[in-house]
């Protein structure tokens, strides 16, 4: 049970980087490699802030605001020098690589000891004098861990529907014109680039907002946790789109959601399975490779039939 | 020296002209084996409410004039004005607050996963700010929205929740040339926007095209392949040739054009490249 909790914690705090993944992926329509710079920069903003006694709030707001200007980097890049937005992140996330050995003053970063969003929620829990263990189904699961959950789950469901909500403003609308048809944007009066580059600002806020919390679940910040993020990210988009489809943007964001914390509970299993550790990167690959491929695999072997039906 | 050809009988100079382009020029692959001349001094003023049509063959640089018009090519020379505003150097997007415009490729002027409704929505933003904080499909907003598309008469005032990749090739050039003309352009801009359709809805967005025009009193020119078109909508032809406007028939000798006297036109300016051709061989032989 206590493996459940954690694997839906990390799930719920990991789908804002599912969504920022889909932002760039699915409504911009652009593989953006900034991605694994600002999921560390989050994390890295998140822990030097934090040892030095900022509060929680604040610091992961901060956070998230350095993914806004990694993401503006990549944009600008796009649009004033016309670097396409894959090589732009590769250039960003290269350059960003440092910038966290800087933030962090070295490769890791320990948030023993320093006050963190999980650890406000575990405070108040015992200040509103709850008890130390909350009974689900057969197992007393700690407060420390519930607690965290739900100050994860508050956060990020507040930030989702935040999100939702503006997709459907004018601007949100421009946005997803933009991604998807850039030539009937232009046409409508849309200054594409710009409504790219916002895509990226508010991609990448969400990511490193996502590498905040989960440095600070975690319990620490190391210069390589966002690397092979983005891969991570695109198999929960995968899943979520396998168990909700893509018929609306509702339905797809909450696919966001429910397929990072689904994700999640597989790569629990697999572990609980036998699945080493070190092997997890090579089999989320895997995934996404073998969930892309299936449909392009399965309609050419349906023409395939079918022309061999036609020839008999 | 320019002197516009001005698109309208009777326009008086000095009147406010709604579209002038002045000594237009454009090269593409300027200075390699590829060079294309495309526009070479192209002078135009139409006056507002005009329906301006223009033919030519390919490569008679028709296209680019429109690109021109609408932003998505910058000339190397010359200057564009609309509505009485310099927009040489305005980019696309920028002059779409001025200019309606739609495409041959019936794929290209929607949003194909955004609804109906919010196409719908994008193009009644055309020109002005977009809001970030208000709900861009809010109740009122949506019933207007049914309002117009129900004008188009297609039914897809009742499917205003459809995804527009599902609509056929004429369904989006209606839907397009409704969000063309949601908020009144100052110029609409039509590129061959029938020549992907089949017959019945050619004649469909044919019919459509002229009511908007009428009812909205829209300045317009459109680019068309059909030379029964031509002859049939607007009021003035312009025939391109190797990037000028070769001819220029307004007025009575519009209504009275027929479709065999446009061909004998065209057929006219090939003879002339033919004798324009033998001549520069004669002038080789000649001379090296």
């Amino acid at each position: 049970m206590n493996l459940l909790i954690g694997s839906v914690s990390m799930g719920f705090l990991l789908s804002l980087l599912t969504l920022g993944v889909f932002i760039t992926y699915r409504i911009m329509g652009r593989l953006d490699l900034t991605t694994d710079g600002s999921f560390g920069l989050g994390a890295a903003v998140a822990a030097a802030l934090l040892t030095a006694g900022v509060h929680p709030l604040i610091a992961t707001v901060a956070a998230a605001a350095a993914g806004w200007l990694a993401g503006a980097a990549t944009g600008l890049i796009y649009v004033i020098v016309g670097i396409d937005v894959l090589l732009g992140g590769i250039l960003v996330t290269t350059g960003l690589y440092t910038a966290q050995l800087y933030i962090m003053g070295g490769g890791n970063h320990s948030l023993v000891g320093a006050r963190t969003l999980p650890g406000i929620a575990e405070d108040l829990w015992h200040a509103l004098r709850l008890p130390d263990t909350v009974v689900l189904g057969a197992t007393a699961v700690p407060a420390a861990l519930f607690s965290a959950f739900l100050v994860f789950a508050v956060f990020v469901l507040f930030s989702v529907w935040v999100l939702a909500r503006f997709l459907r403003t004018d601007l949100g609308l421009a946005l997803r014109a933009a991604g998807g048809n850039a030539q009937a944007a232009r046409a409508l009066g849309l200054d594409t680039g710009l409504m790219e580059t916002l895509g990226l600002v508010l991609a990448n806020g969400l990511v490193a907002l996502a590498g905040a919390l989960f440095a600070q679940y975690q319990g620490f910040a190391n210069v390589t946790m966002g690397a092979g993020m983005i891969v991570t990210a695109l198999a929960c988009v995968v899943v979520g789109e396998g168990l909700l489809g893509r018929r609306t943007l509702r339905r797809q964001i909450a696919g966001t959601l429910i397929g990072t914390i689904a994700f999640r509970l597989l790569v629990a299993a697999a572990v609980a399975a036998g699945l080493p550790g070190d092997a997890l990167k090579l089999a989320t690959a895997l995934f996404v490779l073998v969930a892309l491929a299936t449909p392009t695999v399965l309609a050419r072997v349906r023409r395939h039939l079918e022309r061999q039906e036609a020839t008999t | 020296m320019t002197v516009p050809t001005l698109a309208n009988a009777g326009a008086r100079a000095g009147d406010e002209a709604t579209l002038v382009l002045e000594d237009v020029h454009h090269t593409y692959f300027s200075g390699t084996p590829n060079e294309q001349r495309a526009l070479q001094g192209v002078d135009l003023a139409m006056e507002e409410r005009a329906f301006v049509v223009v033919v030519g063959n390919n490569g008679s640089g028709k296209s680019t004039l429109l690109n021109t018009i609408a932003g998505s090519v910058i000339p190397d020379r010359g200057r564009i004005l609309i509505g009485g505003q310099d927009v040489t150097a305005w980019r696309e997007w920028r002059r779409a607050a001025l200019v309606g415009r739609v495409f041959q490729n019936p794929m290209s002027g929607t949003i194909p996963h955004l609804t109906i409704a919010e196409n719908l929505a994008v193009a009644a933003k055309r020109g002005s700010r977009p809001g970030v904080l208000r709900n861009a499909l809010g109740r009122e907003r949506r019933r207007e929205l049914a309002e117009r598309a129900r004008d188009l008469g297609l039914g897809l005032e009742d499917r205003l929740d459809t995804p527009v990749g599902a609509l056929s090739g004429g369904q989006r050039q209606a839907l397009t040339l409704l969000m063309a003309t949601l908020v009144r352009p100052t110029m609409l801009l039509l590129d061959e926007h029938t020549s992907a359709l089949d017959p019945v809805s050619t004649e469909q967005v044919v019919r459509l095209t002229e009511r908007l025009i009428r009812s909205e009193g829209l300045t317009t020119l459109m680019v068309t392949h059909s030379i029964q078109q031509a002859v049939t909508l607007g009021d003035r032809v312009l025939i391109m040739h190797r990037g000028r406007i070769a001819e220029n028939i307004g007025g009575a000798r519009k209504r009275q054009l027929r479709v065999e006297e446009l061909l004998d036109t065209f057929e006219r300016l090939r003879n002339a490249d033919l004798v324009d051709e033998s001549a520069a061989e004669m002038v080789r032989r000649l001379y090296i």
